[in-house]
């Protein structure tokens, strides 16, 4: 019985060491990331690259889901408002709720399971055949060549995504509140543009954003690098990758608003 | 062989997480020389050649190459000598996002500001030598293994470099590639001043071009001598490594329990 407790806590004792320790990895190579930006800032052609295979190859599934929620909202707020006939407010709530929340996480959510998945992929793939261990023979630093581009292509395409995600989502909205059930179109518009503040939710949506977009590839191009070099470890790397950058972007979500949106 | 040597090896030894891999590794590689590493499969051989380029830190003595004591560099000076050191990967390692062109052109577009035409035609004449100018546009997956290697091999001596470390350059070739690809590490050794180690198996083949030969085995170096020695040894384990006899001082097992012990019934949960 002792023997089977102690067990159990020598057990847990490993595993939140080990935890901590690969958490100390990650922020080590956080910051050599940052340190080994250089080659990436100046041979921007090489971040441009990244961009292009993380960020318009999202396009498709960011788009086409933030139509499908911005549509969703439309009924659903519709429903909601017209019971205490305010439906003309529709326009406030489906901009409001894509600005301030939904674009940045649904798109981050996204991000993580379309980009992030494949870039921990790419960069595990490339350890396990050598890939990287040929760089380094060859004088080239691999996280200044293959990890800092990707990193920063996917900080620079998160906020991009989710404004995109949102813009889609107002136009779901206009097209299900506006076209399909009839409410006022001047309303709609002008009362959204009346109501949605500059600083206080498109500048917060945007730095919302711009963090999940660091936390998402941060924990995709580590994953990456440091996973087992195997097919099994790159496998397990993806999902790791989806499941801890999920849960990141909703953890990270609610310390954002906690401080931003304190006094409203 | 005369003058310092390109590479010296001393008392080296190094484990994996407590396993010990390497033994008391003495080691000289003369420059322009081609000198082979040889032993069975596991004895250390592609270890070795990893603690030369820096990437492993041995557990105790020392590698040195061009007077460097090459794991007491720090990031800049590693980087620096690996510039002039080409290694071919036991596996080809080819960037697979980069066509068969780009990834002989790595290494010059990464270190050197030479302008494109320059660097097309020092990549074509490195594909020529391997025999693959007409495949530059491929992708590596659009490869066999054989060409992936030769490429691997054009991507390694890209930059001219004074330490040529090959890594089973022989595996998966044809008789006629194979030999093409023999005299290419004799003439580049010539051709450029620079030191070859070869890791093979291939006997036969690497005793027409080496200049001496190491065995390794278990970790350790068992006879070492030119390719002369070598052909006329009869110690017994050279002689069983030359002529590949299953009988002999090399186990073919990696070290394990009794045969008998693990197959019996009854007893096979011991295993
Ligand atoms: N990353 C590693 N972690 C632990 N042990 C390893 C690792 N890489 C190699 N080894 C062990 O080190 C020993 C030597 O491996 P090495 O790759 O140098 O062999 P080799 O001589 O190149 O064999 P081969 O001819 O099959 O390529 C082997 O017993 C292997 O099990
Ligand atoms: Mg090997």
């Amino acid at each position: 019985m002792d023997n089977v407790i102690t067990r159990a806590l020598t057990n847990l004792g490993h595993r939140v060491t080990s935890r901590i320790r690969r958490l100390g990895f990650a922020s080590r190579f956080f910051a050599m990331t940052l340190v080994y930006s250089g080659t990436a800032l100046k041979r921007f052609n090489l971040t441009i690259r990244e961009i292009y295979f993380t960020g318009v190859l999202s396009l498709i599934i960011i788009l086409v889901s933030g139509l499908f929620v911005g549509m969703v909202l439309g009924l659903q707020g519709y429903d909601t408002l017209q019971r205490y006939g305010s439906s003309e407010a529709l326009g406030i709530l489906v901009a409001l709720s894509l600005v301030r929340e939904l674009g940045p996480v649904v798109a981050a959510l996204l991000f993580a399971s379309r980009a992030g998945s494949a870039i921990t992929a790419e960069i595990g793939l490339m350890k396990a055949t050598e890939q990287l261990s040929a760089m380094e023979m060859m004088a080239v630093n691999p996280i200044a060549r293959v990890v800092a581009p990707r990193f920063w292509a996917g900080i620079i395409s998160m906020p991009l995504l989710a404004a995109l995600f949102s813009a889609m989502g107002i136009f779901g909205g206009y097209l299900v509140g506006v076209q399909l059930i009839g409410v006022d179109e001047g309303s709609f518009w002008s009362q959204m543009q009346a109501s949605v503040d500059f600083r206080e939710d498109i500048v917060n949506g945007v730095i919302k954003s711009f963090v999940f977009g660091v936390v998402v590839t941060w924990i995709a191009v580590f994953e990456g690098y440091d996973s087992e070099p195997t097919a099994e470890g790159v496998s397990g790397a993806t999902t790791r990758t989806v499941v801890t950058s999920s849960l990141a972007i909703l953890a990270a979500d609610f310390v954002l608003t906690a401080f931003m949106f304190r006094g409203v | 062989m005369s003058g310092e040597p390109l590479v010296e090896i001393r008392n080296l030894n190094f484990s994996y997480d407590g396993r010990p891999v390497l033994t008391g590794i003495n080691m000289v590689i003369p420059r322009g020389k081609v000198v082979a590493i040889m032993g069975q499969s596991g004895c250390g051989k592609t270890t070795t050649l990893r603690l030369i380029g820096g990437q492993l830190k041995p557990t105790s003595g020392h590698v040195k190459v061009a007077g460097q004591v090459v794991h007491d560099l720090d990031d800049d000076g590693l980087y620096r000598l690996r510039r002039r050191m080409g290694m071919l990967f036991q596996f080809g390692a080819l960037f697979t996002d980069m066509s068969v062109f780009d990834n002989v052109a790595f290494q010059l577009r990464e270190h050197t500001d030479l302008p494109e035409d320059l660097i097309r035609d020092l990549v074509m004449m490195k594909l020529h030598a391997v025999g693959l100018r007409g495949a530059h546009r491929l992708m590596p997956s659009e490869l066999s293994g054989g060409m992936a290697r030769r490429v691997a091999l054009a991507r390694a001596i890209a930059l001219d470099p004074m330490l040529i470390m090959y890594d089973e350059p022989f595996a998966g070739l044809d008789p006629i590639s194979l030999s093409i690809i023999g005299e290419l590490i004799r003439t580049l050794t010539q051709a450029l001043g620079a030191s070859s180690v070869v890791v093979t198996h291939d006997v036969q083949e690497s005793l027409k071009i080496v200049d001496y030969v190491y065995f390794v085995s278990a970790g350790r170096i068992v006879a070492e001598g030119t390719a002369e020695d070598i052909r006329r040894s009869d110690a017994p384990y050279v002689h069983q490594f030359v002529w590949g006899e299953a009988d002999g001082p090399v186990p073919f097992q990696y070290p394990a329990p009794a045969y008998a012990d693990q197959i019996l019934p009854g007893r096979a949960l011991h295993g």
